[in-house]
């Protein structure tokens, strides 16, 4: 479904967005200062957003307090500036709980990323619970990061991956994948959103099917975190990872949410300092949850940064961002399709975010590479999803992807780019 | 500023639409896979020898245009040299796209000169490399897959 569709559905949504200010794009690009930067002599046109988003001013400032003005361990010290830090982090925790709609904030764990964050499901429930002869379900539009965790579970426990089919157009095959649960089915795990073709993948109804056989769902949710509003309590999914660099926060800090008795019942996944309540030599009892899972000083300052993102984005209303990234996604397809020789790489009906495209007779790499002469910032490659790029029978696409400050005429510029390219290569 | 018509010499658009020995050897003497996993580019290269000295070589692959013309021009360029001298022309357009070459590596280069803009394009140097670093590891019997990393 469309951010639209989805909000459509949900009344207090769609209260809060008509309650929002005209989302007023310039206003926001005046927050983040390196769009003022020129490349190669030319204004910035940042289209690798599904890559990582660039900074709000607040966010800059936000790790510059911190560490000027309360920098210390957390947790810990009975002093105060470990007292601001501590609850600087934990307020943090408990914007991420809203911004999930999570049950408690007890139910957020920080990561370094949505990599970290599969990967530790992967190592404590996955560990725990998968034995010889069991399967774990994806999908064939994964990003490498919700592959390889589970490649390494299955060698080590001598399981099987399998893998659900998408069609022509990148839309998940819902009827193949419900065949592929079956009772040796003990984890599924699936991109919300894809980074490569920008479907949006109908986590409700995959987690409903999973239910009904006793399967929990992680959801990668790192391409979605940016674009959709996220309710995990509505999703009802088991887990969801995302990555606090891809809605405008820091590198290095992410998050998994995953449901109280589900985090309770698990293993640690790091031994340390903060993750325990005592430790001698012959017994160590574990924190409570989501401290468990946090050993050793976390990254402070990204946590908070990331708090000051969510409170950005909550500022300009997930709506108001939605409607307006949309627009910029509708306006990109019908430009790009105007051009002859340019072949769109997934079209599904439900997309957000990002726009792949090949150019007949001319590789993604010299694309990019013109593009960033032209000033424009474009992905080029397998996006560490080499997987679907076979399934296309493509080495590799160029992907423009749409941030909150990108505007019409940046797509204007892309289009104007794509030109020059023509005239230089065909 | 880095202009993209030293990038894009005509020479190397050529090379890169209608690539040179763009084909398989049926019993090569030795052969390479290269991978770039950087942008997933693959490219296979085949050697027949005389002797001691490279009769010919073909390439297989797909790749944007600088690896294409490049690997098309290698395979153009090393055909009648010994391993020593592969080796030598190898160092000295390793040298030359990345920018550290010396007069006397360009001396060596011939028409490979045109692949001298590269160096102003740090991101396409592998791109540039691919084709040879396989090809080194065709000459030297390594015969694990090369990549670029």
């Amino acid at each position: 479904m469309s951010a639209n569709a989805q909000l459509q559905r949900r009344p207090d949504e769609s209260a809060l967005w008509a309650s929002q200010k005209a989302f007023d794009v310039e206003r926001v690009r005046a927050d983040f200062p390196i769009l003022n930067e020129r490349v190669h002599g030319r204004a910035l046109v940042y289209l690798d957003n599904a890559a990582t988003t660039q900074k709000p001013e607040a966010v800059i400032e936000a790790i510059n307090h911190y560490y000027r003005h309360d920098n210390a361990n957390i947790h810990r010290g009975v002093h105060l500036l470990s007292q601001r830090a501590t609850d600087a982090y934990e307020s943090a925790r408990a914007a991420v709980q809203r911004f999930l709609n999570a049950q408690s904030s007890s139910e957020i764990v920080f990561v370094r990323g949505a990599t970290e964050a599969i990967n530790l499901v992967a190592q404590t429930y996955g560990r725990s619970h998968i034995v010889s002869g069991d399967e774990v379900l994806i999908t064939a539009m994964e990003h490498h990061s919700n592959i390889v965790p589970w490649q390494i579970l299955c060698e080590e426990k001598g399981a099987k991956l399998r893998v659900a089919p998408v069609n022509d157009r990148g839309e998940l095959l819902l009827e193949k994948l419900e065949e592929l649960l079956s009772s040796r089915t003990k984890i599924v795990s699936i991109a919300h959103v894809s980074n490569a073709l920008g479907t949006v993948n109908p986590i409700r109804q995959i987690v409903r099917l999973a239910h009904s056989r006793g399967i929990p769902v992680i959801v990668d949710g790192a391409q979605a975190a940016p674009h959709l509003p996220i309710d995990v309590q509505d999703l009802d999914c088991d887990f969801y990872a995302f990555s606090g660099h891809k809605i405008y926060g820091p590198t290095g800090i992410g998050v998994l949410y995953g449901k109280a008795e589900l985090l309770e019942e698990m293993p640690p996944f790091q031994g340390g300092g903060d993750m325990i309540s005592s430790v001698t030599f012959e017994k160590t009892i574990y924190n409570k949850v989501p401290h468990k899972f946090e050993a050793g000083t976390p990254d402070i300052s990204g946590v908070i940064g990331l708090g000051a993102a969510i409170a950005y984005i909550d500022n300009l209303g997930k709506a108001s961002i939605a409607e307006h990234e949309d627009e910029l996604l509708s306006y990109a397809t019908a430009q790009l399709e105007k051009i002859p020789g340019i072949r769109l790489v997934g079209t599904a009906r439900e997309k957000v975010g990002a726009l792949s495209f090949v150019m007949e007779g001319v590789h993604p790499h010299d694309i990019g590479t013109i593009l960033d002469q032209e000033g424009i910032a474009v992905r080029t490659g397998h996006h560490c999803a080499q997987p679907i790029m076979d399934r296309f029978g493509i080495p590799a696409t160029v992907r423009a992807s749409f941030g909150l400050y990108n505007t019409k005429a940046e797509i204007d510029s892309l289009a104007a780019g794509i030109e020059k390219v023509k005239e230089i290569l065909v | 500023m880095a202009d993209l018509r030293d990038l894009y010499q005509e020479l190397i658009l050529e090379h890169a639409k209608a690539p040179r020995n763009f084909r398989v050897l049926s019993a090569p003497a030795s052969k390479a896979e290269g991978y770039n996993p950087l942008c997933g580019d693959r490219c296979s290269v085949y050697i027949s020898m005389n002797e001691d000295v490279i009769n010919e070589v073909a390439f297989q692959g797909s790749g944007c245009a600088i690896s294409r013309a490049s690997a098309s021009m290698m395979t153009q360029a090393l055909k009648g040299k010994t391993l020593e001298q592969a080796d030598t022309l190898f160092r000295s357009f390793h040298n030359v796209v990345t920018g550290q070459g010396s007069d006397a590596d360009k001396s060596q280069l011939g028409k490979l000169e045109v692949f001298s803009g590269i160096s102003e394009f740090p991101a396409r140097v592998k791109c540039a490399t691919l084709a040879w670093h396989t090809v080194q590891a065709a000459l030297h019997g390594n015969r694990e897959s090369v990549t670029t990393e």
